[in-house]
Parts: structure tokens; sequence; C-alpha cells
């Protein structure tokens, strides 16, 4: 994964912010629940899913799966859940 | 070449971490697969390995990981190659070539270098190590092997690697926070977001270009030039070196830049008040001296417009530091009505060459050959002074006078200031006359003064002297004439243009004096 680094233009009295997806009012289209692979992650998202499927018969939900929790998810499943999707659900579990 | 080997870990073909702690005799080798003198090389270093291994600790560093993959199936060595693809060791040890062999003893020190292929070097050093351990010579046909081979360049010197080894060494001059962006982020976006910019794209400050960027001054990279209003943020000649970068000026303009914050950041010049006025003010930058010309900066056709990456990237280095280091942000502390297209950036020189009188700098106190940045603030600008009828310079300057006279507006007289740029046609109809800058100065007072009974407020325009203040005057004080300006020195006057326009413009002034802004020159250390 590359990163570009730049350096701080500014006299850096505040804390550098990301900027967030603004948040929608209804959630419609594709939710993506992703399972870091934390015990117990999948039984969270089981019952999530359940209930999003309950409550949002229109809402079409897709699981997606990280190795591993101790690494950040590969630049392909990123990509993938950020073409695929319009929500992220994300279990941390334990 | 170094004297001391630095202790390091890097990772073997294994996945192993081998580390080189300096506190044994030791030969460290530095490689690379794509050089055919490295490939040379090898069977020397599978034997010198079979031979000593036991005695010293020997490491083969590789400078890229499919190379050394493919050395280690080409020739199966005993050793394991490590990785030094971030190129951080290769780096440290100073290295410009591949093949380079360092001996070195208990303390780390290097006690000989092999640089390419020497034979006669390479067979030496072994040999006297065979002595020193005591056992058999290398098993190596010597003769079978080329009398010499050059090395080639170490990726570390690489000039797309270079500036970054330097950028993130330990010596390095940079100290500004680091902030990834995320590979999936667009880094022109992430600025925007960030408030980094004036509105326009600006190219990102990485390290590398910060550090090359810093190769334009001698000046210390954290000295301290001033602090910043309105938040009275440090000014470092790095933080001026990102800003620089982000406007998109080249090296040999910071110096320019440096001393145009420097300059700003007085408190003559009071750059708080300027960037907080309703009114719209921003500096004006005029550069004089030998370094217009070294920059290639334009001070003809067009000096005031846009098309010249000196006069245009200064300007705007300048704003962003103000904006990023300062923090004046529109709508924040940066409180302008209407704002002004200046505001982005303003820098010119001026035409010295042209200039029949002394140019601004010399006036101001510099020598001619001197480089000099003078910030005026400016409120409104370049307005256009429009004659092209006047023949002789006592015509001109009149119309030159009449026309200031409607700064701010035509009853605000011992307001303001300006800065008057006279072009080459005004500046020959002037000289008709042998006008000075006195002469103009002098003409220009002359021609925009008034009884003070005209400048009361009325019902055509309110503006002016209050009546009821006037209602107080003597009849002598309302008939005592009043100049547009408080004093000559209010007016100032600079050469720029092209040669072909009889148009020459004023910047309309802000507050003047201490309770305002002053305008103020600093020497260029170039």
């Amino acid at each position: 994964m590359s990163m570009l680094s730049i350096l701080d233009p500014t006299d850096e009295r505040v804390p550098v912010s990301r900027q967030i997806t603004p948040r929608p009012k209804q959630i419609v289209g594709n939710v993506a629940l992703l399972d870091i692979s934390k015990p117990r992650g999948n039984v969270l998202l089981d019952r999530l899913e359940e209930t999003l499927s309950q409550r949002l018969p229109d809402v079409n939900i897709t699981r997606y799966v990280k190795p591993t929790f101790s690494k950040p998810a590969p630049e392909e499943l990123r990509q993938k859940i950020q073409a695929n999707s319009d929500f992220v659900i994300e279990a941390l579990a334990d | 070449m170094k004297e001391v080997m630095a202790a390091f870990e890097l990772e073997n073909l294994r996945g192993e971490q081998v580390t080189f702690s300096g506190n044994s005799d030791s030969l460290v080798c530095f490689i690379k697969e794509d050089c055919p003198t490295c490939k040379e090389v090898m069977p020397v270093l599978v034997a010198m390995h079979k031979a000593f291994a036991g005695a010293i600790d020997i490491r083969i560093i590789g400078q890229t990981l499919d190379g050394n993959k493919a050395l280690d199936n080409a020739f199966t060595p005993g050793f394991s190659i490590l990785d030094d693809s971030a190129l951080k060791v290769s780096f440290a040890a100073d290295i410009e070539t591949v093949p380079t062999l360092y001996k070195t003893d208990a303390s780390g020190t290097v006690t000989e270098t092999c640089i390419g292929f020497v034979r006669d070097e390479w067979q030496g050093l072994a040999q006297r190590l065979s002595g020193e351990l005591e056992i058999p010579d290398v098993d190596l046909d010597w003769q079978k092997l080329p009398e010499w081979r050059p090395g080639c360049g170490s990726l570390s010197v690489d000039p797309s690697n270079a500036d970054r080894l330097r950028a993130e060494a330990e010596n390095s001059p940079i100290r500004a926070r680091k902030i990834a962006i995320g590979s999936q982020d667009d880094e022109f976006e992430f600025m925007f977001d960030q408030g980094f910019s004036d509105g326009l794209p600006v190219i990102p400050p990485t390290p590398e270009r910060v550090l090359r960027m810093l190769g334009g001054t001698r000046r210390d990279a954290q000295e301290i030039i001033g602090v910043m209003a309105p938040n009275l943020g440090e000014v470092t000649i790095e933080k001026i070196a990102i800003n620089a970068v982000m406007a998109g000026c080249k090296p040999q303009y910071l110096p320019v830049v440096i001393a145009a914050v420097e300059a700003i950041s007085t408190d003559d010049y009071n750059v708080h008040g300027v960037m907080a006025t309703t009114m719209g003010a921003s500096p004006v930058i005029v550069v004089n001296g030998p370094v217009r010309h070294q920059i290639g900066m334009n001070m003809g056709m067009g000096a005031l417009g846009q098309g010249n990456r000196a006069n245009a990237t200064i300007g705007r280095a300048v704003r962003l530091v103000i904006r990023n280091v300062g923090g004046a942000k529109p709508g924040e502390t940066e409180r302008s009505v209407l704002g002004n297209p200046m505001k982005f950036t303003m820098c010119f020189a001026e035409w010295e060459e042209r200039n029949p009188w002394q140019p601004m700098h010399v006036e101001r106190g510099f020598d001619a050959s001197d480089s000099v940045v003078t910030v005026f603030t400016m409120t409104s600008g370049p307005s256009l002074i429009v004659d092209q009828e006047s023949r002789s310079a006592n015509a001109l300057a009149g119309t030159i006078g009449q026309t200031l006279e409607g700064i701010y507006n035509p009853k605000a007289h011992f307001a303001t200031n300006c800065l008057l740029v006279v072009v080459p046609e005004h500046v020959d109809t002037l000289m008709r006359d042998n006008y000075s800058k006195a002469d103009l100065r002098k003409r220009i007072q002359e021609t925009s003064s008034r009884p003070a009974r005209e400048l009361v407020g009325d019902t055509v325009s309110g503006a002016g002297l209050k009546p009821a203040t006037a209602a107080g005057m003597s009849k002598e004080d309302l008939e005592k004439m009043m100049p547009k300006f408080r004093s000559e020195e209010d007016i100032h006057i600079v050469v720029a243009g092209g040669e072909a326009g009889k148009f020459s413009a004023a910047f309309h002034g802000w507050v003047t004096g201490s309770i305002g802004s002053i305008p103020v020159s600093r020497k260029i250390d170039i």
C-alpha cells in the first residue's frame, strides 16, 4: 500500500482532520458487513444481518471478511467494498 | 565512504532478521543484481564466505528484493542476501557504487574499502584477512577473474531515490509534521479538504520537494524568522519552503519569498490589520536588484498580470504563508467585505533599466547592486490612469494627480498612500521635460489640491469632512489648499510595463503610518 506523505504547511496547532463521507438520512442500496476476523465477529454480524433484513427488506446485504484483524484490509478488498457498497458495518467483536 | 559503519538490522531471504552491531571484525558488501560487476563478484563473495564465515561476521546486502532472489537462484551462495530495498542502510553507509566491500573492526570502524572490482585489492584484502585469522587462503583462482571492472551506481544515489532518502535520514533538516494521505485519497482533493489552499490547486509538499526547495537557501531550515499574525505562528524557513512548494515556486525563488515574509512579519507592516480589515487589503510585493534577472521575473509587458512563474508563485507563496502559518482565512480573521483577486498573488519587478530615476530600493536606502523586496499594502488596483493625449510632463503629471484624487473617494484627502506604476511611454513624456520623481510628486499634490471647503460632505456626496467640523473651522482654514496625500512620501513610484501603451496604474493604499501599514523593504539573502 503506497502512501504519499506531505509536510504540514500550518503552524501545527490543530490536529489534522480527516473528512468523513456524509451520513445519509435513509439506508438504501447496498450494505457491506465486514467481519475483521476477530473471534465471534461473525456471530454479531449474523444477528445484525437478520435484524437488518427484517427491518429493511429492500436493502442488499453483502458479507466481507478481512484475512486478519491485525493488519489493515488488503487494497483489493477495500476497493471492492468501496465500489460495491453504500454503507459498511464493521464488526470488532471479541 | 563511511568511516564508521552504523549498526543495522535487515531481513534475509529466509525471512530472518539479521543484525550488524559493529562490535566484531566483519565484512559488509553492497550489491545490486542488475550490475554486471556485482554478478562477477558473487563467486568471490561465495568463496570468501566459505573461508571466513566461521571466524568473522559477513553481511551481503542487496538493493532490490527481486534481484536478491535472482542472485540466490543463480549462485546458491552459502549466505542469504539481506534486503535493503528501502536503501536506508546503503544511504547511511554513504556508498556511491556497487559493489562496495567494507572491512570493519570491533569498533565498527571501516579499515579497508574496495569499490567496484579491482582484483588486486580484493585479493589483497582476502590474503591479509587469512593471515590475521591464521586460516588458509580463499579457495579461488584469482587469475581467472578480470583484472578490473568498474562498479555501477548505487540505487541510494539514484536521483529518483536520493532526495527521499535524504528527507527520511536522521540528520534531515525537515521537522514539520508529516501527514500521510491514504492510497485511495486524491492528494489534491486532500489538500483542499485540509484548508491548505487559496482555492486553486496546490502542489503536494512532499518531503522530497521541500528538501529540494530548501536547496534554494543557505539558511538553516529551523531558523525562526518571525511570528505571523493572527495566530502568531512561528515562521521557520522550513514552513516557508513548504508553502513555496505548494505555490509552485522554484528553489531559486525561495530567498525572495523569505525576504517578503520577513518584511510582512514586522510590526510596521502589521499583517494582522491588513488581513482583518473589511477593506480588502493585501500585500503588493515589488522586487528590485539583480535577482530580477537571475530568476526571470517579468517587469515589462504584462508585469502586473499572469503568465510569469516567478511573479505569480512568489506572491502566492507569501499569501499561503499568511494563510497557513498565520491562520488568516476568509470568513475567519480575514474579514474583507468583497475580497480582492490580488489576494491570490501580487508580485512584480521594477524595470530599473527603463527607469530614468533612482529605482525604488535605492531610494529606500539600499545599494543598486542589492536585491530587495518591498511590500506595500494595497486595497485597490492596479487602477489605470489613462492619458494618451498629454505631450508635456506637467500635463501628464496633472492627469495623474487628478486621477489619484479619486482614491477611496475624491473627498478623502490625507487618507492613504499609493504605489504608482509609471509605464515606459509615460516615462518618456515626463522625461521630455526632464521631470524628476520629486517633480512628479509635487505636481500630483498640486493638481489634486482643493480648498478644504470643497471636501465637506454635502448632498452630492456625504463623504469627506463632517459639516459640523467644518462649521467650527475658520474661513482661512476652509480656504486652505489640501493636497490628496498628507506627504509627498506617501507617493511611491516605480517603473514597469510594456513599451507600448500610455496607461500607467496605481495601487491604492490602506491606513498609513503607525496605526496602519507602513511599506517595508528587506534585502534578499541570496
